[in-house]
């Protein structure tokens, strides 16, 4: 099926916008400016993108602790983002919570999260609620290689299955969980994985938004359906380090340089646009130059905002006390 | 005796033992790092902030384990080879992921002794670093040692310093039971003097850091630090403070905190955990208890809100405590008037 014009100009923009503020924020770290730990999403905004882009807000999705192209997908505010993780009141969680907890439910966006493995049970509550409510909305967990590892995740595949979730698994896998290989860590496969769990398994080149976008309709059609949860396994490369500070003497040294040449989402979507005339190549430049203006001043913005007040502290650890 | 920093000297505490008895292995995640890596480079972490660089390469493979984000089954892997004949290092990175394994921590290594009625020793250590002070917000910053503490079977550990790092967990290794050991995030790059040989410090033995006459800190952890820091500031006010870290939460020197009591009369306790049910509630409850008589003014305890911790820096500098607020703690209770015990 032909994706529509609006969806491509929407879908680039988005990964356009992952990429500018992540390597936005690679530069600022390194000056000291920006606290607490930072993990890069470039190198993978297909998938967070081709996924979202079958999605609306009244689906949820959970994310992980690289989570900021999650969030931008699902479309997160850039300002707001930028302000949490300079740790500004205008941030989307008022400074309370940073890079690893950006959450925006109004947005059906559960949170980026600290705790490895932590998504997955979510996404089975969260995908209870949209078959309890009957809303026809479908929750999706994104997590890592690493991840998959987790009691946690492994236990969510089942309970999923058992309870017949409108859920999709989405395994990023990008070959690594910290500075350990998948190919060390994950035993069996993913495919095997999911077929242990009585679950159909897909499976798709990340770099590719065209690839990751139908594969993951086919996958979200699946579970919206009633069909029960699906898996689907997104291969992947991340082009900077674990978090920024990561010398990364684990990879062999091409291996970045080689990801950014022949696996750069952004370039192949235009190759293939220009191709097939999809869409006009001045729309595409003209959403750079956009994006660029907006990850700026969302920058200048969050570095002048005003800081957190004492009676902040207090708020909000409770509804109600 | 040389200059070592906080992970050197847990580094090399893990160094000697694992030289000295070849049932210690170690294991985690990272712990060595770049297995399956396509550079091949091995060691390539040794460990998330570097404490257990080296140690792979001098020990290999079969006796310091990476192991895949699986809390859970490592950790009881730990427990179950604790039982069966090795002493297992397992390293938790941050002390929060217990949530993800907490079940093999406490129903299952902690108790096993007890509930095999005295037939089972279980020779664990539990690595992981605890504390805010690093913007790592609520899932990276907790000071969970109070939960630890609570549970009987389990000894805990938080060491003040470099020294006492090395000589904590040396005896932490030697010792029988499951031992948690938690270390400051923060703390890593203090540098002190530190013995080259292999020494331990006994658990349940306080350390007096600080003799004086008219208060007694009791800190915990990096909190010992800031309370000698006020102690100096307090001391230039002419008010004189003892200051006393405890070492082990579990099994607490109960005794000498008590004979400081006595000795000054009044009571601060810093403790960075959450203030309910933390130590410093557990302290003011013994001295409360048991030295009631001496106390001259009301005790006074200096721990964060109740909270998680905030990521924002001026939220989380709010939420820590500080020199300062040990320094305004302990003046309180100085212009207190002695209260008429009837
Ligand atoms: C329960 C838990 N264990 C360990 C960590 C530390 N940690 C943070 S990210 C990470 C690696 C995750 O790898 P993966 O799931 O593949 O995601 P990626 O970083 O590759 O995106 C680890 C071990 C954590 N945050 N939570
Ligand atoms: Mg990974």
């Amino acid at each position: 099926m032909q994706i529509s014009t609006e969806t491509l100009l929407q879908s680039y923009r988005a990964m356009r916008t992952i990429r500018v503020f992540e390597e936005r924020l690679h530069r600022e770290f390194a000056t000291g400016e920006i606290p607490g730990f930072v993990h890069l999403y470039c190198g993978e905004e297909a998938s967070a993108v081709g996924v979202c882009a079958n999605l609306t807000d009244q689906d949820t999705i959970a994310s992980t602790h690289r989570g900021h192209g999650h969030c931008i997908a699902k479309g997160v505010d850039v300002g707001g983002m930028m302000a949490e993780i300079y740790g500004r009141k205008s941030g989307v969680c008022r400074g309370k919570g940073g890079s690893m907890h950006i959450a925006d439910l109004s947005k059906g966006m559960l949170g980026a999260n600290g705790i490895v493995g932590g998504g997955p049970p979510l996404i089975c509550g969260a995908a209870l609620s949209h078959k309890v409510l009957k809303d026809n909305g479908v929750a999706v967990a994104f997590f890592g290689d690493g991840a998959s590892n987790e009691g946690t995740t492994l236990e969510s595949l089942n309970l999923a299955s058992v309870w017949q979730l409108p859920a999709v698994f989405v395994v990023e896998d990008n070959g690594y969980g910290e500075a350990t290989g998948a190919s060390y860590a994950c035993a069996g496969n993913q495919k095997d994985r999911a077929a242990g769990f009585g679950m159909p398994y897909m499976e798709c080149d990340g770099s590719d938004f065209f690839a990751v976008h139908d594969t993951a309709r086919d996958a979200i059609d699946h579970a919206r359906s009633g069909k029960g949860p699906v898996m689907l396994h997104v291969h992947l490369q991340r082009w900077y380090g674990h978090f920024e500070g990561d010398a990364m003497s684990y990879r062999a040294a091409n291996e970045v340089a080689d990801a950014k040449k022949n696996h750069d989402c952004l370039e192949s979507f235009r190759t293939r646009v220009e191709q097939e005339k999809l869409l006009d190549l001045n729309a595409l430049d003209e959403i750079d130059a956009s994006v660029a203006d907006e990850v700026e001043s969302a920058v200048q913005a969050a570095k002048q905002a005003p800081w957190p007040e004492e009676a902040d502290l207090m708020a909000d650890v409770y509804v109600k006390i | 005796m040389s200059k070592k920093s906080f992970r050197q000297a847990i580094n090399e505490a893990l160094r000697q033992e694992m030289r000295r008895d070849p049932t210690v292995v170690l294991m985690g995640e990272d712990v060595a790092g770049g297995q399956g890596g396509s550079s091949g480079v091995k060691d390539a972490w040794g460990g998330v902030l570097g404490v257990t660089k080296g140690l792979q390469t001098e020990f290999g493979e079969s006796r310091v384990l990476d192991t895949p984000i699986s809390e859970a089954s490592y950790i009881g892997a730990a427990a179950g080879a604790a039982a069966t004949g090795l002493r297992p290092v397992a390293e938790l990175m941050f002390v929060d992921f217990v949530g993800c394994c907490l079940d093999q921590i406490m129903n299952q290594a902690a108790k096993f002794r007890y509930m095999f009625g005295g037939k089972a020793r279980t020779p664990l250590v539990i690595r992981a670093m605890y504390g805010a002070g690093f913007n790592a917000a609520a899932q990276h910053s907790q000071a969970l040692y109070p939960l630890f503490t609570h549970i009987p079977g389990l000894k805990v550990v938080v060491p003040s310093s470099p020294y006492e790092a090395k000589g904590l967990l040396i005896e932490a290794i030697r010792d029988d039971d499951p031992v948690i050991f938690l270390e400051n995030k923060v703390m890593y790059d203090d540098e002190e003097e530190v013995p080259d040989e292999a020494y331990t410090i006994p658990f349940g033995e306080a350390n007096l850091t600080r003799e004086g006459n008219d208060v007694t800190i009791v800190a915990i952890g990096r909190m010992v630090g800031m309370a000698n820091e006020a102690a100096d500031r307090l001391a230039k006010q002419g008010i004189s403070c003892t200051v006393l870290d405890p070492r082990t939460t579990s099994p607490l020197d109960e005794q000498t905190i008590l004979e400081c009591v006595e000795d000054t009369g009044r009571l601060v306790i810093v403790d960075e955990s959450s203030p309910r049910c933390n130590m410093a509630c557990d302290i003011s409850a013994l001295v409360a208890e048991q030295a009631f008589g001496a106390l001259k003014a009301p005790i006074r305890r200096v721990v964060p809100p109740h909270t998680p911790v905030p990521f924002s820096t001026p939220l989380e500098k709010l939420y820590m405590p500080s020199a300062e607020k040990i320094e305004a703690a302990v003046k309180s209770i100085m212009m207190q008037k002695t209260p008429e015990v009837a």
